[in-house]
């Protein structure tokens, strides 16, 4: 496929590796990553923004990548659940290891995208963004605490069918009582993570 | 069972979990066979009548656009018992959102384009879609399998009148919609006359049959691999159009063709749960003991299908009475084909039966919980047969004592917290215990590493893992030596992944030929394998389908507290509890998983899913997952999912009863009981959402 009027070159980093697909103007950045670049981790649950099955990472911040035409992201570094990896760069994200013991999935079309999102919903709690659940007391750009109330709540843009609700709460619970929680390939600094204990919060 | 291995029951983490949090698992639309072209459907327009034109120029003329297919052009079919499987065959429309017609293109988006440009002609007819219970087509089903029709014991509208106490209610219960997170997707290639289908399905053994008797093919010419499906609950349990389509497609263009279907697309074409209404007649001695049971539940199928979601089943089968009728009524309106649903008929069915229940409790003055120990029995009430295993009374006793309902202050209202009323309830479970034959072959490698085969589907229940575990036990090896193969109809032929009955029919096979591979190993007598190692196959058919002097159900108990704000109508859920006894539990990990998964769902059945057939035009109005609310994460709170132990020596090799469904079963009822608790106010009309909660409390002040 060469470029024309209707189709451009988009060169971006897709889990730290340089890529310059040729993409049809209305191709979506999901539609790109699965049907062009082989990348089937990103699930296309509704292709309306409705799921978040498509969640991944670009520039660090999770999007909904059927809502974003990848014509736009020109020099972006995306993050796909393939590229999740721990600190070392080697072995499984924490949090994909904690999805699997907590057994956060069934069917596992969602979790790529809750996956993907947990790790920005980390980043942005300990960058201090708060959420609609978040106390008014609580210190600006200071690191946001994440009770089972705040996960719930940041994660509430991935829906799940098999109901894995809770083992997902657990598991993203579990990583963050632990630190380092490792890193993803974009270069982009999204493994957020913070130092806070053990909430218990039902 | 050789006792030093104790694979079964374990929580072992499921095989394919690598996989799925990694993104490497592949599910149906997700292979690219070289060439591949897209297919995008083009649903009818109207809600009934005939195709008059289809004129595919505008759609041609768009770049990449290699074919347009309708009814005009397509290739014929075999006639399929499933008339939804007649695609593009013929000009009629029984209902809207029916495929007309098929766009193929090099890309997505071209094929997205073309579809929106082929331009319909229609002769419309006028069209009845509103379920009404005294509409006059209604008719009473033939009760082919004993869920269905009517049955009657005694004079129940004699006993129902002269009995002390009684209610008499309806419930009612909206469409719902399965919504898997995977939409229904297929890709099809034919080469050298060989059909091979990567198709999201709960069983890919039928839709290689389906598909091959539709083609004309002997069915070792198709191949239909589903290796991983983005749930289905019921929807995929069978063949779907766009599985004919895709195949049809690709035989048109001489290219593999990919079609996944957009989400909108679902609720006219994967089937749905046909709403149901409810008018349940209980009345009951002053001890509390039942006399009589009237459940008649109104239900709609399409025209082109007979579908009934058998809402008074589980009341067949949860307690006695001398006197009871059960009796299901079906109207055919120009709607889409309903279907399976999790749980199809007792979830709700056993909405409606355990808000009456909890109805007739505050009637009687009794604990809900007491009410049904009192009815408790060890006899199916309506075949009088034993039942295998029921401990229901287990289940709402440990339940009881695990969600502290002792200290339960039994007067609704009672608990005020500013804004917020809070209150509990409770509900029984039960879900049948099916199994179908399933063949499988265990083979055995010389380096003491063994294979077993079985075309079983893995939906998310963990089919791979438990499998293995089943495997190991009857080999009396460890879990790690065993591997499976499973997802493709090239294995052994297996049925569904459904009616709870996956793992109880594929396992009683792995079982089976496991059995035989280990007696023949031993007969060998540590002799070394050959090379190739040696092989033992089972077929189930003529056991795991035979007739049972049992009747055999699972049971479970659902606690619940709620929330419910009277400035907003929100009822929000502060705890679920479940309770079951499904005979052997196989693998802990998956099965709460799978429990808590149902138990999730039938939260969205009590508060948040609901579906509408608009009346003018004759589609759902809630197509989308932004229309269509299924539970999100803030929606669901901590859950607490338990098991009794229960051995129950007339099931199948495992023990095991099936887990899937009853989750959902109960769960609505134990909420809206909840809410009933924490209001005074008795809603009977599902989802509880804050419009129905505030005017109704509005009429209750």
């Amino acid at each position: 496929m060469g470029t024309d009027v209707f189709h451009s070159e988009v060169p971006m980093t897709v889990n730290g590796s340089g890529h310059s697909p040729v993409v049809d103007h209305r191709s979506t950045l999901l539609d790109v990553l699965r049907e062009q670049m082989d990348l089937t981790g990103a699930k296309k649950g509704c292709d309306h923004g409705q799921c978040g099955a498509c969640t991944v990472l670009v520039d660090g911040r999770r999007v909904n990548s059927c809502l974003v035409l990848a014509v736009s992201l020109e020099g972006c570094a995306i993050t796909t659940v393939e590229g999740l990896r721990d600190a070392d760069g080697e072995g499984l994200h924490p949090l994909q290891r904690a999805f699997i013991e907590r057994d956060a999935f069934q069917c596992g079309y969602c979790t790529p995208g809750q996956l993907c999102s947990a790790v920005g919903a980390l980043a942005e709690a300990e960058a201090g963004h708060p959420s609609h659940v978040t106390g008014p007391d609580t210190a600006a750009d200071a690191p946001v605490r994440l009770t089972k109330e705040e996960i719930r709540e940041r994660l509430s843009g991935n829906l799940c069918r098999c109901g894995a609700y809770p083992h997902i709460v657990e598991a993203v619970e579990d990583v963050t009582r632990a630190e380092p929680v490792g890193q993803d390939r974009s270069g982009q600094d999204a493994d957020g993570t913070h130092g806070t204990q053990d909430e218990v919060d039902a | 069972m050789p006792d030093t291995v104790k694979a079964l029951g374990a929580p072992t983490e499921r095989r394919e979990g690598p996989d799925k949090v990694t993104g490497t698992a592949r599910y149906a639309a997700e292979y690219r066979p070289d060439g591949c072209a897209y297919a995008w459907p083009v649903p009818a327009g109207i809600a009934r009548g005939k195709v008059t034109a289809v004129d595919d120029t505008a759609a041609l003329s768009v770049p990449g656009v290699i074919k347009v297919l309708s009814h005009l052009n397509a290739p014929r079919l075999a006639e399929p018992d499933d008339a939804t499987l007649a695609v593009l065959q013929d000009e009629r429309v029984p209902h809207r959102g029916w495929y007309v017609a098929l766009v193929v293109a090099d890309t997505l988006e071209a094929a997205r384009e073309g579809a929106g440009a082929v331009r319909i002609d229609y002769a419309e007819e006028d069209h009845d879609v509103t379920l009404r219970t005294d509409h006059p087509d209604a008719y009473v089903p033939e009760d082919k399998d004993g869920t269905s029709g009517e049955h009657v014991r005694g004079d129940a509208e004699a006993a129902f009148e002269s009995a002390p106490v009684h209610v008499d209610v309806e419930y009612h219960v909206p469409p719902l919609h399965n919504h898997p997170m995977e939409p229904h997707a297929a890709t099809a290639q034919w080469q050298d006359g060989q059909l091979t289908v990567h198709d999201s399905s709960q069983g890919a053994t039928t839709v290689r049959d389906v598909l091959a008797a539709l083609f004309d093919l002997p069915a070792d010419r198709v191949t239909v691999v589903s290796e991983h499906v983005g749930g289905g609950f019921g929807s995929k349990g069978t063949p779907r159009p766009h599985v004919v389509l895709a195949a049809m497609a690709a035989h048109v263009t001489g290219r593999p063709v990919k079609l996944a279907l957009p989400r909108r697309q679902l609720p006219a074409v994967v089937g749905h749960r046909s709403p149901t209404v409810h008018r349940l007649r209980l009345a009951a001695q002053d001890d509390a003991t039942l006399l009589s049971v009237i459940h008649e539940v109104t239900g709609y199928t399409s025209r082109i299908k007979e579908f009934v979601e058998t809402g008074a089943a589980a009341t067949r089968v949860m307690y006695p009475s001398p006197h009871a009728r059960t009796t299901h009524r079906v109207v055919p309106l120009d709607v889409p084909s309903p279907s399976w649903m999790r749980a199809p008929g007792e979830a709700p069915g056993m909405y409606a039966l355990e808000s009456a229940m909890d109805e007739l409790a505050v009637e009687l003055g009794v604990d809900p919980v007491h009410l049904r120990l009192r009815n408790d029995t060890d006899t199916e009430p309506d075949s009088a047969k034993p039942f295998s295993s029921r401990h229901l009374a287990e289940c709402l006793e440990e339940g009881a004592r695990r969600f502290g309902w002792a200290e339960r202050d039994a007067r609704p209202r009672s608990r005020v917290h500013g804004s917020v009323l809070v209150g509990s309830g409770v509900a029984a479970a039960t879900y049948p215990v099916n199994a179908s034959p399933s063949q499988a072959v265990a083979h055995a490698f010389p380096d003491g590493s063994y294979v077993v085969r079985v075309n079983a589907t893995d939906i998310g229940t963990g089919a791979r893992t438990v499998l293995a575990q089943v495997a190991a036990d009857a080999l009396g090896v460890p879990v790690e030596r065993v591997r499976t193969e499973i997802g493709s109809s090239d294995l052994p032929a297996a049925p569904l992944a459904g009616g709870s009955s996956g793992t109880a029919s594929w396992g009683w096979a792995v079982h089976e030929a496991c059995a035989r591979l280990a007696e023949r190993l031993t007969r060998s007598g540590g002799k070394e394998l050959p090379p190739e190692g040696i092989s033992a196959r089972a077929d189930t058919a003529g056991t795991a389908d035979a007739d049972s002097d049992y009747a055999r159900h699972a049971f479970g108990a659902h606690f619940a507290e709620v929330g419910v704000d009277t400035v907003t109508g929100e009822v929000r859920v502060r705890r679920l509890l479940g309770v079951y006894a499904a005979g052997r539990i196989l693998n802990a990990r998956t099965a709460r998983s799978q429990f808590v998964g149902g138990i999730v769902m039938g939260l969205g059945m009590a508060l948040t899913e609901g579906s509408t057939m608009d009346p003018a035009f004759g589609d759902f109005t809630e197509s989308d997952l932004a229309g269509y609310h299924v539970p999100a994460h803030a929606d669901v709170p901590v859950i607490e999912a338990h098991w009794i132990d229960e051995e129950d020596p007339h099931l199948n090799p495992m023990g095991s009863k099936g887990i899937g469904e009853i989750g959902i079963v109960g769960t609505a009822a134990a909420i809206g009981n909840a809410v009933y608790h924490a209001t005074g106010v008795r809603l009977r009309e599902l989802p509880l959402t804050p419009d129905r909660v505030l005017t109704a409390l509005d009429a209750g002040a």
